[in-house]
């Protein structure tokens, strides 16, 4: 994967797919510790110990058409790659997190890439989930979620494709207030 | 748990899926989303299917996503629905294909039979 938000769709696309109502999505760069934060949780089912200890092993997948499963293990290795590392909280009942952290000065990390339009798109494609997007630097904040991208969307329905355009630019502008990166 | 604006929202997906349905039967546009999938840049061929639903004005079509189908080797693939008709599913669907297919198939009903692939 080139780019950090198609990790981030990827490992968002497990969520839908384990039937989550909320998936919060948090970006947090902090140049201080050097540390670029990004967290991935759910509300779904959870997922049962005994895989969870060998969930980052590619060959352990839930899937039935194909049996290597190869989202974690590569998010994974791109954040060892970049002097991070990739953490799974999960128990039965109580949902999954998934985060991983990047050196931000390290030369091999990967760039954050388009993350307004995956965001714009997993909000759109999937209009029966609510979607909480946070981004942090520093003391700065921008957030927005389902709920909120509804209301500045009006009358166009929050699943139509006109909606992408308009989601894309108000993450768009809330990130360069943030002066993400 | 579910709160208010939870509710609320189902409320209003639901009238919007009703209004859809009473029109006509619609079709629907599947863009396999799995990690082979998105690597492959299914991202930008799904971008390139809102865009141009979204310029078009077409509002009946639904996209939704699917995970690994197991030809990983095709990706990006995308199926299309249409009321009365075979799932026709397409391989190798660049930004430029994708455009072409939605035109082409989605539009004007006609298959793009040089980018259509078998499936089980």
């Amino acid at each position: 994967m080139r780019e950090l938000s198609l990790h981030i769709l990827d490992i968002a696309q497990n969520s839908i797919e384990a039937g989550a109502d909320t998936i919060g999505i948090t970006i947090s760069e902090d140049e201080s510790s050097d540390l670029l934060t990004i967290t991935i949780e759910d509300d779904g089912p959870g997922i049962p110990e005994a895989i969870l200890d060998s969930i980052a092993n590619p060959f352990v997948t839930s899937r039935k058409t194909r049996r290597v499963g190869l989202g974690i293990p590569l998010f994974r290795e791109a954040a060892r790659m970049a002097g991070g590392d990739l953490e799974i909280q999960s128990a039965v009942g109580q949902g999954t997190q998934v985060e991983a952290n990047f050196r931000i000065s390290s030369i091999d990390r990967a760039p954050l890439g388009d993350i307004a339009e995956t965001m714009a798109l997993l909000i759109v494609c999937n209009p029966h989930v609510n979607f909480k997007y946070q981004h942090v630097r520093g003391n700065a904040k921008f957030a927005c979620s389902t709920d909120t991208l509804e209301g500045i969307l009006g009358d166009i329905p929050i699943g139509s494709p006109s909606a992408v355009p308009v989601i894309r630019d108000v993450i768009k502008e809330g990130l360069k207030d943030v002066q993400a990166s | 748990m579910k709160t208010v604006e939870d509710l609320e929202r189902i409320r209003k997906q639901a009238q919007a899926m009703t209004r859809l349905r009473e029109g006509k039967e619609t079709t629907r546009i599947v863009v396999g989303m799995g990690t082979c999938g998105i690597a492959a840049g299914a991202r930008e061929t799904l971008s390139a299917i809102m865009d141009e639903l979204a310029r078009r004005n077409i509002q009946d079509v639904i996209v939704t996503q699917t995970g690994c189908i197991g030809l990983c080797e095709q990706e990006p693939i995308i199926s299309i629905m249409m009321p009365g008709t075979e799932k026709v599913t397409y391989g190798k669907v660049s930004k430029e294909k994708a455009r072409k297919i939605v035109a082409s198939h989605v539009v004007n009903g006609q298959v793009v039979g040089e980018w259509v692939i078998p499936t089980g």
